[in-house]
């Protein structure tokens, strides 16, 4: 397994980037963790992606983790260690600065602009991770009837997705996807 | 402007760096399915050290920056009850456990990846996974749809440029996120 700084050192960078520019939270930068991890720097295989964001959406915890999970699978516990600080810690810097100046300017117009503006790029996102991950993990007819019958139990339902995620598990256990 | 940022409410005691960090381990702990109601109640019901309103302008920073929400919120929250250091006790707290869980299942998945049930486990949840996804961009994409605006198109734009074009997410923001704040501007009521 390779640790070297050169590794440690593009990790760091690369997921502190993906941290300012994830608008509306983690699941925004999936596509450009895929584009990074799989198509830039082959770090890991489509199939191994699709495990570790199904993974992270399993596990407890909230579904960012899914960053300790590529940094462990490319450089060890020092790679999970850098992936989880690159993209937790400069948003959260930001957070606690901007925590105590917030009630100057949450009402000012432009802030109402800037909220405006940003939403539908957030939306646009999530959309683009919708395509990248169901690429990745539907490469049969029982894969995408399993992602459609999800996505419409979640829509009109309220149940808990971990139900959903449970389905899917005896399914695959069945041998069926 | 003093390093501690000013108490909630004058009538409860200002948690300690302590009391913060465990606050949010303990939310972890409980955390199964969405930790942000949870947080919550041990701030708003349980402790009192914020009142509603102050945790709903709270949240709405943490919607407002990038990076992960429920992150963002334990470093406003922590700063604003202890300032950096608070900010820093509230956060690891935080990401203690999950950390740790991820790390047992990281271990676990190079170790037992390629064994066949753990791989028709995974081949089952990978496109749930991928489904709820779909689902949470029909839920978010609805309201955008139902108003005249620019709305719709910087979203299907964003989506097309990252989702099928695969271009650098850098580059693409670099143009999208000012465009589509000036045409939020220009196009206001």
């Amino acid at each position: 397994m390779k640790t070297d700084f050169d590794i440690l050192s593009t990790l760091g960078v690369q997921f502190a980037i993906m941290s300012l520019l994830a608008l509306g939270g983690a699941n925004a930068v999936v596509p450009e963790m895929h584009r990074q991890a799989v198509e830039l720097r082959g770090w890991m295989n489509e199939r191994e992606f699709a495990d570790m964001f199904a993974i992270s959406q399993a596990a407890p915890g909230p579904n960012v983790m899914l960053v300790t999970l590529i940094g462990y699978h490319v450089a060890g516990f020092a790679g999970a260690v850098v992936t989880t600080f690159a993209m937790c810690g400069p948003t959260a810097v930001l957070a606690q600065y901007l925590g105590r100046t917030w009630d100057l300017f949450k009402d000012a117009p432009w802030r109402m602009a800037v909220q405006a503006g940003l939403a539908p790029i957030s939306v646009g996102l999530v959309g683009a991770s919708a395509i990248v991950l169901t690429r990745a993990a539907d490469h049969n007819w029982f894969a995408v009837l399993i992602t459609v019958a999800t996505a419409v139990t979640a829509y009109g339902t309220r149940w808990n997705p971990l139900w959903l995620i449970g389905v899917g598990a005896l399914v695959g256990l069945a041998g069926l996807v | 402007m003093s390093e501690i940022a000013a108490p909630p409410s004058s009538n409860t005691p200002i948690p300690s760096h302590a009391d913060l960090f465990f606050a949010f381990f303990k939310i972890t702990l409980s955390g199964f399915g969405g930790t942000l109601p949870w947080t919550r109640r041990m701030f708003v019901e349980e402790k009192r050290w914020m009142t509603a309103e102050e945790f709903n302008d709270s949240y709405a920073l943490c919607q407002f920056l990038p990076g992960p929400n429920i992150v963002n919120l334990t470093a406003v929250f922590g700063s604003r009850m202890r300032g950096a250091t608070g900010a820093m006790a509230a956060w690891a707290g935080f990401l203690l456990v999950p950390f740790c869980v991820m790390l047992a299942a990281a271990v676990l998945y190079e170790r037992f990846g390629d064994v066949d049930a753990v791989r028709r486990v995974l081949a089952g949840i990978a496109p749930a996974a991928a489904g709820l996804i779909v689902a949470t961009l029909a839920k978010m994409a609805a309201p955008l749809f139902r108003s005249f605006g620019p709305a719709p198109f910087v979203l299907l734009a964003t989506m097309l440029a990252i989702g099928l074009m695969r271009w650098p997410l850098l580059l693409v923001m670099i143009v999208l996120v000012p465009t589509s704040i000036g045409l939020a501007w220009w196009t206001r009521r």
